[in-house]
């Protein structure tokens, strides 16, 4: 066990954990943040992604140790964020979801992408979210709703 | 109020999923919770000559067939009652049931299943259809290793092949396919108001609370199951949640206390049922105008190890099985086999799906071998209304399939791109139709159903509705408050509608066979109508709706002849691919659709069905191999069982025509499915078209074509 700090949307916490805990049963467990889901734990599906110093990783990947002195981003942060709102909002308004077990990693990937890219394509935007699997949708309504909060995002 | 039902509104669930605020299985938390897991069979058919067992730490439980209370029974009822919850003297296929164990700490839990040893006595396995057909190693279930065999005929098929000028036969195959929703299975079981309580992601909770019943040998009543948010499903949590909900329940009837089974991904790759892998071959008599005469389809599936649903599966398989086309002359023969896999079972189609790519393909290979145009030959054999079913009835609803060709060929181009891809060896472009019994088949909405729903005035002005479909990703809990908001007149913020829970709503029946909106929604439309009417007596009053099947209906459920569903979605799906001539790859370049759901419940919902259904069909289609390997799943993980991302396909360019159905809500007919049906076998047609070849097994992959190259 070790004693480790870092920030946690936007405030610094400090937790004593196994280091090779996953950040992702940290975050569900130890802290109650149940808006990564577990999807696959092997990285191949994106259900448990977050920002990791603005980077979106999966966090069944990530060693919770690793995330010491770093900045971690989950939905429940990410939902509270100016850009964050605008995302949700997008994303609910284009009908981009459905069964809803991507939908806060699918989030992530949005604002991992218009972090970098404000005026991503459609090519642009099916590569950002291509590590976020959704078996309902298709994707063509997570598409549109990602290009909606690019414009939203332009208007703050 | 004045705006049409079909304009979208968001939907209710949205922000709270996204946020992940949305509750979903492994998200809830109980005082004490213990984790069980499965002891499952790792040989596919054997004896259990002996299992032996560790000693058990204090606060951890081995539970298995004994531990079944006196009354109850080994039996989980899934239609067909043959699926044990513990296996006990022999198993069947690799991942059956043999024991729970259950404790405080996950990984000792994982300890003690890694102790115990089983012996078996191995038997020789089945595991093929054909090793299935010819009672390899013994027949498994009768004398013949068939659950259940079929015959459906229309006419003199016999007479019109003597009378062929030509007759053209093939072979069509399809593979498994999981469902890989994004939530794995799950539930917990909690010993509530002393009984059985059961939290689940589930299609179907009346379902699951009488195989529970049953094996506990106590009333439905007694026992109470409360559906979780749940993270997609398809078919894959209609009967599969019983598996997990009978020992489960056998457990918490033992121990008393809360119990969590969550599957990881490997294990519900592994462990859980996918769709039947079929072999239908198809004869085609024409006469010497290159007019169809006659056909003869021999369907079979494999059901695995029980047969749980598989004998509806068919049912549906071969009443699909010549498609939205009018053949005077017709027999279909149906056979579901066991074998030594893991049962098959429900996936969006029942059966449909396989029963309409076998006849699609086929239509578009006899027509190039005619030398026409795949769309003219199959608009040339099109059914209309009034025109006989293969189950000898009138056709009955209003078809509006040339409408639909004239439709997709305008917004796609196909009959341009046709000539287009003729020249192009590195194109291909295909077309598929698809017609999907809405609801039950035959009378099974009114003989096996018979669904209630109830509305109340609340006293906070508001009324709730009162079923037990769900919401499982298709929209339902904002379809239904639209249907019943438009009636009483206010907003969907007026209509409260709470997850199912058994101990509170009345059965509308399970969410599955394209129903839910159509049947349901129709009994909400009615009591809200009734709830309007008397809304100045005040709140409390409780209005309450049973199911009546459609007048001038008939069906005969023993030679399955009459009206074998009260209506039909349409659809046809265009695709275009090309050819990387190096890899072998497939691109798919474009994707069209054209469907008649009635009328649409709301345009955006529909539009991510359609999306949804499509893509996961062409995964179907092209992408999702899943082999059996001496009697396991050789893909069993996300890396390997290759579902469709973001990359894999362009958008669906979708319309609809507008149909309204008179005991739908507002109009509406089943959706859910028809939108899977077309998309692969207009794929494997596209791809057939490219290659000048005939693609008759799909998941049509780089190595396949490359075979098909070759030949």
């Amino acid at each position: 066990m070790k004693e480790l700090t870092f920030i946690l949307n936007g405030k610094e916490i400090i937790l004593t954990a196994d280091p090779f805990k996953r950040l992702l049963d940290v975050l569900r467990e130890d802290l109650k943040l149940t808006g990564v889901k577990e999807g696959c734990g092997e990285g191949e599906c994106g259900a448990c992604a977050v920002l990791l110093d603005g980077i979106l990783v999966n966090s069944c990947l990530v060693p919770v140790g690793l995330v010491a002195g770093r900045e971690v981003m989950t939905p429940e942060g990410l939902a509270e964020t100016e850009k964050g709102k605008q995302i949700v909002e997008a994303l609910a308004n284009a009908g981009a979801v459905q069964c809803g077990f991507c939908s806060p990693g699918m989030a992530m990937a949005a604002a991992a992408l218009l972090e970098t890219n404000a005026t991503p394509t459609e090519e642009e935007i099916r590569e950002a979210i291509s590590g976020n699997l959704c078996r309902c949708t298709g994707y063509d309504l997570i598409v549109e709703g990602i290009k909606e909060a690019a414009k939203r995002e332009a208007g703050l | 109020m004045t705006e049409n039902i079909s304009a979208p509104v968001r939907r209710v669930d949205a922000i709270e999923k996204l946020t992940g605020r949305a509750r979903y299985i492994s998200d809830y938390t109980f005082a004490g919770l213990l984790h069980a897991r499965m002891l499952r069979s790792d040989h596919p058919r054997a004896r259990i000559l002996d299992i032996s067992v560790p000693e058990l730490p204090e606060g951890y439980f081995y539970i298995d067939a004994k531990d079944i209370p006196k009354g109850g029974k080994n039996r989980i009822s899934m239609i067909k009652d043959d699926w044990r919850v513990f296996a006990e003297g022999e198993v069947r296929y690799v991942g059956e049931t043999i024991a729970l164990i259950a404790g405080p700490e996950k990984e000792k839990v994982l300890e003690i299943l890694s102790g115990i040893t089983v012996i078996y006595e191995d038997l020789e396995p089945a595991f093929t259809l054909e090793e299935g057909l010819a009672c390899k190693g013994g027949p498994i279930v009768g004398n013949d290793n068939l659950y259940g065999e079929y015959h459906l005929r229309k006419g003199n098929p016999e007479e019109a092949f003597k009378q062929a000028s030509r007759i053209i036969k093939d072979t069509y195959l399809t593979g498994f396919q999981e469902h890989l929703y994004l939530e794995p299975q799950g539930m917990v079981g909690t010993w509530e108001e002393e009984k059985v309580t059961l939290y689940a992601s589930a299609q179907c909770p009346f379902y699951i609370r009488r195989s529970v019943a049953g094996v506990l040998g106590v009333s439905e009543p007694e026992v109470r199951v409360k559906q979780a948010t749940t993270g997609g499903a398809f078919g894959g949590k209609e009967h599969f949640p019983d598996v997990i909900a009978t020992p489960l329940a056998v457990a918490v009837n033992k121990i008393r206390k809360p119990i969590q089974l969550v599957f990881e991904r490997i294990e519900d790759i592994s462990y859980t049922c996918k769709r039947h892998p079929s072999r239908i071959t198809i004869k085609t008599a024409l006469d010497s105008e290159n007019n169809i005469i006659g056909m003869d389809i021999d369907t079979v599936i494999n059901a695995g190890g029980y047969e749980s649903s598989s004998l509806i599966v068919l049912q549906r398989a071969i009443l699909h099985g010549i498609s939205v086309y009018n053949i005077p002359n017709a027999h279909i023969r149906g056979r579901a086999v066991a074998t030594n896999t893991f049962p098959s079972d429900a996936y969006r189609g029942f059966g449909a799906p396989q029963g309409l790519y076998a006849i699609e393909v086929h239509m578009s290979q006899v027509a190039r071998e005619l030398g026409m145009s795949p769309a003219e030959f199959k608009r040339k054999h099109f059914i209309k209304t009034g025109d006989t079913t293969i189950t000898n009835t009138t056709m009955k609803d209003k078809v509006l399939l040339k409408e639909m060709l004239r439709k997709i060929d305008t917004l796609s181009g196909y009959s341009e791109k046709v000539k287009v891809c003729d020249r192009d060896p590195l194109k291909g472009i295909g077309i598929a139709f698809a017609n999907h019994g809405c609801g039950f088949t035959g009378n099974g909405e009114q003989e096996i159903i018979n669904a209630v729903a109830e509305m109340e005035h609340l006293a906070d002005g508001r009324a709730a509705l009162y079923v037990s479909t769900v919401e499982m990703g298709q929209g339902l809990q904002t379809v239904l408050r639209k249907i019943a908001a438009r009636e009483l007149g206010c907003g969907i913020a007026g209509i409260v509608y709470d997850n199912p829970d058994t101990s509170r709503v009345p059965d509308s029946g399970p969410t599955v066979a394209s129903r839910s909106t159509m049947v349901v929604g129709f009994l909400v439309q009615q009591c809200a109508r009734e709830l309007k009417a008397r809304w100045g007596e005040g709140p409390g009053v409780r209005v309450r709706k049973q199911y009546r099947h459609p007048e001038g209906l008939t069906w005969d459920q023993a030679t399955l002849q009459g009206d074998a569903y009260p209506t039909y979605g349409w659809g046809v799906n265009v695709i275009e691919v090309a050819l990387d001539p190096v890899t072998y790859e497939i691109t798919t370049t474009g994707i069209w659709s054209v469907f008649d759901v009635g009328v649409p419940m709301d345009e955006l919902i529909m539009a991510g069905q359609v999306s949804g259904g499509v893509i996961q069909a062409l995964g179907y289609g092209a992408l999702e191999k899943c082999e059996v390997r001496d009697g396991r799943f050789f893909q069993h993980t996300m890396a390997d069982y290759t579902i469709p991302t973001s990359m894999d396909f362009p958008s669906v360019q979708n319309a609809f025509v507008e149909n309204p159905y008179v005991y739908g809500p507002f109009g509406a007919k089943g959706a859910g499915e028809l939108v899977f049906d077309a998309a692969a076998p207009a794929y494997a047609d596209a791809v057939g078209h490219l290659l000048g070849k005939k693609i008759n097994e799909i998941p049509v992959t780089p190595e396949k074509v490359m075979e098909a190259l070759k030949r």
